[in-house]
């Protein structure tokens, strides 16, 4: 009989080796998968993540890891200091398209003046659009006690019916020969957030990916504001007595969350996307999920754990030319990773030991 | 805009239909929060269960067959809920989570070679005389044998756990699982049976989702129905006849709002498709004022050794 016994610390080893284990428990069921699908396994896998990093394109394919990591490590560090807290935002998927619609608004309201100044407003624009979208579900936590989860989730079908909106009515390209979307960023010098350095992928987007790294360990490890997220999410009764306002907690963790997936969305349709359309959004915001979790809501592990996703995206798309691997078999992929971590997690927090039923505890 | 196109009977009718998938999810879902457990994977479920339904349906070109395919194929998913939650001890919230997203890409999956096929269809009940009543036999003797279903559901539901030992197990178990563990009863037993019900209703309402009330398969169907089923939940204060009750003020909204767009009326369709999702929030504003209603142990991990 199995028992478990729980570790008087999660073990810090394990907590380190799960996501890694998880990884290869997911490729061996993923090449059983994609075996099911009538592909050959060992090519699936190798496509997917190989090819991207070192095979004959690889050229074109990095620096597609800057672009598609950037906007869900931006968005799973902000998600991390709620998940440490308890607090659960989902809805980053909305927060991000609104981010986006700000963003893009702001810069488009200037067509076509050109100014320096511009770019700097979409920013500000788009962290603002995604700061008050997820303040909704923040206020409404203080001042009702009303679920989170339920809230910010809601708010992402809003949202996307806000983009459709958008995309038909108001920020609909006036030249666009009566199609769908706005008008495109990148043939707009001012608003568009374009390679830092070319062939590199880098763009502002994921500068500010890295800030958020560097700026969220800070916090959690230097500042009395991430102590409190910390204690609140591992002794919420020690927090209690210490005197952490649970108010202001929710507000900045909500807050901050919110304002990251904006941005995320400004510097995606500023650049990658570059126009507001009724499909811009491509489920980065839940994705972002799980790259908080695989990457153990640590901001190092975020960072690895956002470009290995990003990754799985890019190897996806090959395998969807190349060995025509369906676009749904990534997604399922992708969430049987977060099954593998979960599943795996009781080993950081509990021993098992073989034992005989009834045996003393 | 013309309002007179909209048939009060009809509207009533359809809002039974609208209903029925967010009452199944619902229904099964407060069973599980009742036990305790907190399983935000009802989208997952449904999506899975809609794709099974009618994958299933159309192999065997026969719906009855669907449905018991779709609860199956619901239950099967949550017993993944079940193993992460009760026996692994992940957290519930992330494990619900992961639970969405894998059923919403494996729904897509499977349903590739399903896009645009039409299902087998279903026979509504008709009685010789009473279902030719005018208003009242189309509102309550001309539906679809699923929709008695779920209203008997709710009443055995409610039954069940107001009369019934097992309910009272139930119950015991979601208040004070310490208490109920100590008293020997098997708190992980419950639980999981309890969070394979709620599989097997959110598959169940995924199907009627594909099958019978759209009827055709499209990625992502579901489009939240899921998620609302668990704001109706905290809405109805766990009570099943209120789950009812909100399961049909919303399938209200929702045909009203199909209806008005129908009727051209000078909002843009984009607002009145965000209706339901704003209503479900100022209605969980309301009803989130009072707490006290949620059963005790809800969201916590219980391990014995504790």
């Amino acid at each position: 009989m199995i028992r478990l016994e729980k570790r008087p610390q999660p073990s810090r080893a394990w907590s380190l080796l799960t996501p890694l284990v998880a990884v290869i428990i997911t490729m061996f069921a993923g090449g059983l998968l994609f075996a099911a699908l009538g592909k050959n396994p060992f090519e699936a896998i190798r496509v997917i993540f190989y090819d991207p990093l070192f095979g004959e394109f690889a050229f074109y394919y990095r620096p597609q890891l800057l672009v598609k990591g950037g906007p869900l490590i931006l968005i799973a560090i902000g998600l991390s200091l709620g998940f440490r807290a308890g607090i659960w935002n989902i809805g980053a998927e909305g927060q991000y398209i609104m981010g986006a619609i700000c963003g893009a608004g702001a810069g488009l309201a200037f067509y076509p003046t050109e100014s320096v100044l511009i770019f700097p407003l979409m920013v500000i624009a788009g962290a603002l659009g995604g700061w008050a979208w997820a303040m909704i579900p923040a206020v409404l936590k203080v001042k009702f006690g009303t679920n989170e989860i339920l809230v910010s989730l809601m708010l992402v079908y809003v949202a996307e019916q806000m983009l459709a909106s958008m995309s038909l009515g108001l920020l609909k390209n006036p030249e666009g020969f009566g199609f769908p979307g706005s008008r495109n960023l990148q043939g707009y010098e001012s608003a568009f957030n374009s390679e830092l350095i070319a062939g590199t992928g880098m763009h502002w987007g994921v500068v500010a990916a890295f800030i958020a790294v560097i700026l969220s360990y800070v916090l959690l490890n230097k500042h009395i504001l991430g102590y409190n997220i910390r204690l609140t999410g591992e002794a919420p009764r020690a927090a209690r007595f210490g005197g952490v306002n649970p108010t202001r907690l929710i507000l900045f963790c909500l807050g901050i969350s919110g304002m990251l997936a904006g941005l995320a969305g400004l510097f995606e349709v500023s650049g990658p996307a570059g126009q507001i359309s009724i499909d811009f959004n491509v489920g980065y915001g839940f994705t972002a999920i799980i790259v908080a979790f695989l990457g153990r809501l640590h901001p190092v592990g975020i960072l690895l754990a956002g470009l290995l996703m990003a990754l799985t995206y890019i190897g996806g798309e090959i395998a969807q030319g190349t060995l025509s691997l369906p676009a749904a078999a990534i997604q399922v992929f992708q969430g049987m990773l977060l099954f593998f971590l979960l599943a795996l997690d009781v080993l950081t927090n509990f021993r098992i030991r073989l034992a005989a039923k009834g045996a003393a505890a | 805009m013309d309002l007179s196109t909209i048939n009060p009977v009809l509207l009533i009718a359809s809002l039974m239909v609208a209903a029925t998938p967010l009452l199944l999810a619902a229904i099964g879902e407060l069973v599980v929060e009742k036990a305790g457990v907190l399983n935000l994977g009802v989208e997952g479920m449904m999506i899975i269960g809609a794709i099974c339904g009618f994958a299933i349906a159309v192999e065997t070109t026969n719906p009855y067959a669907g449905l018991l395919a779709a609860m199956v194929g619901g239950a099967v998913l949550s017993l993944l809920f079940a193993f992460l939650t009760q026996v692994a001890l992940a957290n519930q919230v992330a494990s619900g989570l992961a639970l969405t997203l894998f059923g919403l890409g494996l729904s897509a999956l499977l349903g590739q070679n399903y896009v645009g096929i039409k299902p087998p269809a279903m026979s509504k009940l008709d009685l010789p005389i009473l279902s030719d009543l005018p208003v009242v036999g189309p509102i309550l003797f001309s539906h679809d044998p699923v929709l008695y279903i779920g209203i008997a559901l709710t009443a055995a539901t409610w039954a069940m756990l107001k009369y019934t030992r097992v309910g009272l197990v139930l119950r015991a178990v979601g208040e004070n699982h310490e208490a109920a563990h100590a008293l020997g009863y098997h708190v992980v037993r419950v639980r999981v049976l309890a969070i394979l019900f709620g599989g097997a209703c959110a598959g169940l309402g995924g199907a009627y989702i594909s099958l019978i009330r759209v009827p055709q398969w499209t990625e992502g169907m579901t489009a939240g129905i899921g998620w609302i089923a668990l704001a109706l939940v905290v809405f109805a204060s766990w009570k099943p006849w209120r789950v009812l009750l909100g399961a049909y003020l919303f399938g209200g909204i929702n045909v009203l709002q199909l209806n008005l767009q129908a009727a051209g009326i000078a909002v843009p369709v984009e607002y009145l498709a965000m209706s339901p999702y704003i209503i479900t929030i100022l209605v969980l504003v309301i009803m989130s004022t009072d707490k006290s209603r949620a059963p005790a142990s809800l969201g916590r991990i219980f391990h014995a050794s504790q």
